[in-house]
């Protein structure tokens, strides 16, 4: 065959170009003239300019695409078993995807959702196109990883957990901040919820955190599934997070938007921190046996992601349009997670509640101490005695670490804005809304609640603006209750009816595993409602012995 | 097995029956009464992933509207329902299975354009047929765009996670055939002299015979009750409007304008649609036969159907002067229009909903 000749140039005929196709796709919108369309979600933003989609991609390139990235997926999930890949997984990493993969499909299909509410805000067709390929992406993402959670089920040592995995995530005291996360997306103004909160920020900053973080620790733990599941969601990201600031861009033109987007951009910042850096940090530096020194930890990650790829190159450069960006949040987010052990406290806050949990958490050992001290000098001194009490009070027929009085913990009040609890002891406030007292993990949870979620923002009336709602501290659903009877109204008792699902350790062996006798007797209550009865002295002194820590006693 | 803990004795792996304990063989999800004996993955991967304060949302939605409505709310629409959970789409579809199906429809399409333009087949269409498919075909593609967007929107609304995703898939559906025949159109294009890509947006915003379909797409669009607007899509517009201009003109004429691409392009809807009229007919006739909420679900459907169907019915007649425009007429618009009556009427009855005083 001569050189020049291929199959390429033999079958090869002239077609559109991409740009021509794009524009082509664009102009399928028009103008309603019989009937206006409803405009159902609100948002207290104006827009005027018209966004445009910088992906320029059509659909019929779009499935292809997406189909042969899902064959990947799914080779790699049969290559994983043929490898037997479960014979050499860690149970501390699988445990955890146990409440991971509860939670992430919500915020997924929710993400779908949302592309409703922003698809008809913006003027022009150009961006709808982008908004829809984000829906079906959404759509994918969610069933991808309800895949991967039915796969772990079905090939891990402990399904229990796995089996529950949806009724779990609507009553567990973690999901809880998950819900918070993902419901953020769909209520309230249509532009805070779906763009800011959404795609500038969970997705354009966090889902590093996520998605690439995540895949990474899965990895060093033998787990391949979950890399090869969530490098490929990750890889439909670069579509969003160019949606997100194309409309954007089309909102920050106009100068009567900033006050807003200066609101907006701080909640949204604040509240993917305390929840992803909660949720992925410990995941990541709790959920792993890899103790590597020389690979970074989740703060070294935050920094590199966050710090310099998001705030510095995204964030900053918004200043020259004139909006005002929180420098002071996104410091106080570092020192909380350098300086104040944000996620250290996470990770203990989620192991002293292990009973109400529906995975299994097992103690940190002397070789995780090491690691832990080395990337954060001090943890030893601050968590060493808590996981030495952890691991003694794992075993079965010890009183349970959430009511062993000789511990010296002290069950935290939760924050009533990111749901993650009060776990920085000396930034916990208070704040009353329509007369009512709340706790808060920090003052700038307190302004969201009070300040960013009302009808009025600075004078400006804010109609779209969304509330707080419904049951929001975990606590008090399980007021009174004994610990036993929660577990069991939970549904996180294994098939036999009295083992429970959540262990405080790694033992598959029924002798060892915790049963409902074994914490019957204690009774929860809500730190709410306590802190709600005391005089205002007794709150003042309560508040001020609260800010003042604990002291974990020396193990006996 | 971990490196943490001194491991129990008889367990060397963290495989599937590595060791015997409670829980360990329970491997099936078990929160939800599947549809049928087993849970099929469709339901696995979809069922209450979103969730509901009636199932297992314990502290209820936590974040609302200013207005005070939740996250989501049963009253997003005026049909009611006992158990909105019961719904199961039954093309089954979640994301592995949408896209196999998408990429075939794409490949299909691409080796029919790609062949029969190598093949010279478009220049030997009919030169009156040519202007069909630039005013007409050029014209109706925003239709289906608009029953993309439509649903695109409805799909926020659904009280369950099967209610929303059929929606949304329906979307996908809808929006990737818009775009194929706008895409078909610019390629064929290449291989015609004259021919203007821009006449069909302008036939359907002006030319009288398209007013009566636009402006029933443009209600579908400006309704607020979320299921409304996938009735008036599945229920109504499409046997109604779509299926007698995809079916009933362009796939029924085109062969006998030396046209063997365009009806292949247009096949694809249709068997789209038999899928969305498949999640349609089940939910709307779970719906009507709801114990409690039947008779008022019926009435509403009526008024839906009289809505919809009055603004349908005008907009298929008005489409009546196409059938006159090909040079080889071998079909008649009478015939297509009882053709798509009886359609209406197959449904209705899988629906069990009587729509004789729309079509009589």
């Amino acid at each position: 065959m001569p050189d020049s000749l291929s199959l390429t140039k033999i079958t090869g005929q002239k077609g559109m170009s991409i740009g021509e196709a794009a524009r082509r796709v664009a102009d399928l919108g028009w103008t309603p003239s019989y009937v206006q369309e409803a405009m159902t979600f609100p948002t207290d933003y104006k827009i005027k300019k018209v966004p445009r989609d910088p992906m320029k991609q059509v659909l019929r390139s779009y499935f292809p695409m997406q189909e042969e990235k899902d064959n990947r997926v799914y080779g790699a999930l049969d290559a994983a078993l043929r490898g037997d890949m479960f014979r050499n997984v860690q149970p501390r990493w699988v445990e955890w995807m146990k409440l991971f993969l509860a939670i992430i499909p919500f915020p997924e299909i929710s993400a779908a959702r949302s592309m409703a509410m922003v698809g008809r805000l913006a003027p022009g067709e150009e961006l709808r196109t982008g908004f829809t390929m984000q829906m079906v992406d959404e759509f994918r993402h969610s069933t991808i990883q309800m895949n991967l959670k039915k796969w772990y089920m079905e090939n891990y040592i402990d399904p229990a957990g796995f089996d529950i995995t949806e009724a779990a995530f609507g009553k567990c005291y973690a999901t809880t901040i998950g819900r918070q996360f993902a419901e953020g997306f769909v209520t309230g103004d249509a532009i805070t919820a779906a763009n800011v909160y959404l795609t500038v920020v969970a997705e354009t900053a966090f889902t590093n955190t996520l998605f690439v973080a995540m895949p990474s620790e899965a990895a060093r733990n033998g787990d391949y599934a979950l890399p090869t599941v969530f490098l490929s969601v990750q890889s439909d990201e670069s579509r969003h997070v160019g949606n997100g600031h194309s409309m954007l861009m089309s909102i920050i033109q106009d100068p009567d938007n900033h006050l807003l987007l200066e609101r907006d951009l701080k909640y949204a910042f604040w509240q993917n921190h305390a929840i992803v850096d909660a949720a992925v940090g410990t995941l990541v530096e709790y959920g792993t046996t890899n103790r590597d020194k020389n690979k970074e930890s989740y703060a070294e990650l935050w920094h590199r992601w966050i710090y310099e790829d998001y705030y510095r190159t995204y964030m900053l450069p918004l200043e020259k349009y004139g909006v005002k960006i929180h420098h002071d949040d996104v410091n106080a987010a570092w020192d909380r997670i350098v300086k104040k052990n944000y996620i250290h406290k996470t990770a203990q806050f989620f192991s002293v509640g292990w009973p109400v949990a529906f995975w299994r958490q097992e103690a940190q050992t002397e070789k995780d101490f090491e690691w832990f001290e080395h990337k954060y000098p001090g943890w030893y001194a601050e968590f060493g005695n808590y996981w030495q009490w952890y691991a003694k009070l794992s075993k079965k027929g010890e009183k349970n670490i959430l009511f062993n009085q000789d511990v010296g913990y002290v069950y935290p009040h939760r924050c009533w804005s990111c749901l993650v609890p009060c776990l920085i002891r000396e930034d916990m406030c208070t704040g009353e809304v329509d007369g009512k007292l709340y706790t808060y993990c920090s003052t700038v949870c307190r302004w969201t609640h009070t300040t960013a979620f009302a009808a009025e923002y600075e004078g400006r009336a804010t109609p779209a603006m969304g509330r707080f709602s419904g049951r929001r501290e975990w606590e008090d659903c399980y007021h009174g209750w004994d610990l036993a009877d929660a577990i069991t109204d939970l549904g996180f008792v294994r098939s036999d009816g009295k083992t429970l699902v959540p262990q405080p350790h790694l033992h598959f062996d029924d002798s060892k595993m915790w049963t409902l006798d074994n914490v019957r007797g204690n009774t929860l209550g809500s730190p709410l409602r306590a802190i709600r009865e005391m005089t205002p002295e007794a709150r003042e002194k309560h508040i001020a012995e609260y800010r003042a820590g604990f002291t974990v006693n020396v193990p006996n | 097995m971990s490196a943490t803990q001194e491991p129990d004795a008889a367990t060397t792996s963290a495989a599937a029956g590595a060791a015997k304990f409670a829980g360990s063989d329970s491997r099936k999800f078990n929160y939800f009464q599947p549809k049928g004996r087993r849970a099929s993955h469709y339901e696995d991967m979809t069922v209450d992933v979103q969730p509901d304060p009636k199932r297992y949302l314990m502290q209820d939605w936590i974040i609302s509207f200013a207005d005070g409505q939740p996250a989501y709310n049963e009253n997003w629409t005026a049909a009611k329902s006992t158990d909105w959970h019961q719904f199961r789409a039954v093309d089954q579809e979640w994301e592995r299975t949408h896209y196999q199906r998408q990429s075939t429809i794409v490949g299909m399409i691409a080796n029919v354009v790609e062949n029969g333009r190598r093949s010279g087949a478009v220049t030997r269409f009919d030169p009156a047929w040519v202007r069909v498919l630039q005013n007409h075909l050029g014209a109706y593609k925003h239709a289906e765009f608009g029953l993309g967007m439509a649903t695109m929107q409805a799909q926020r609304y659904g009280y369950t996670q099967m209610v929303n995703n059929a929606i949304l898939t329906n979307s996908s559906y809808k929006l990737r055939f818009a775009q194929d025949l706008t895409l078909y159109l610019g390629e064929i294009a290449m291989d015609l002299e004259n021919f203007d890509q821009d006449a069909g947006k302008q036939h359907w915003m002006d030319d009288p015979v398209w007013q009566g379909v636009r402006q029933s797409i443009e209600t579908i669009g400006g309704c607020t009750d979320y299921l409304e607007q996938y009735f008036a899509v599945n229920v109504i517009f499409e046997p109604m409007v779509a299926e007698l201009f995809r079916s009933g003109f362009v796939m029924r004429v085109a062969a006998s304008q030396n046209d063997f691409m365009t009806p292949a392009v247009v096949s694809a809807a249709e068997g789209d649609y038999e899928r969305n009229l498949a999640n349609t007919v089940e939910l709307f006739h779970m719906l009507v036969l709801d114990e409690n909420h039947g008779a008022h679900n019926r009435a509403l459907f009526n008024h839906w159907l009289e809505k919809h169907g009055a603004l349908a019915q005008n907009a298929a007649s008005q489409l009546q002067p196409i059938w006159s425009e090909p040079r080889v007429k071998i079909a008649q618009f009478t015939d297509a229009i009882e053709q798509q009556k009886n359609r209406m009427r197959a449904i209705g009855s899988e629906i069990g909903l009587d729509v004789r005083s729309i079509l009589d």
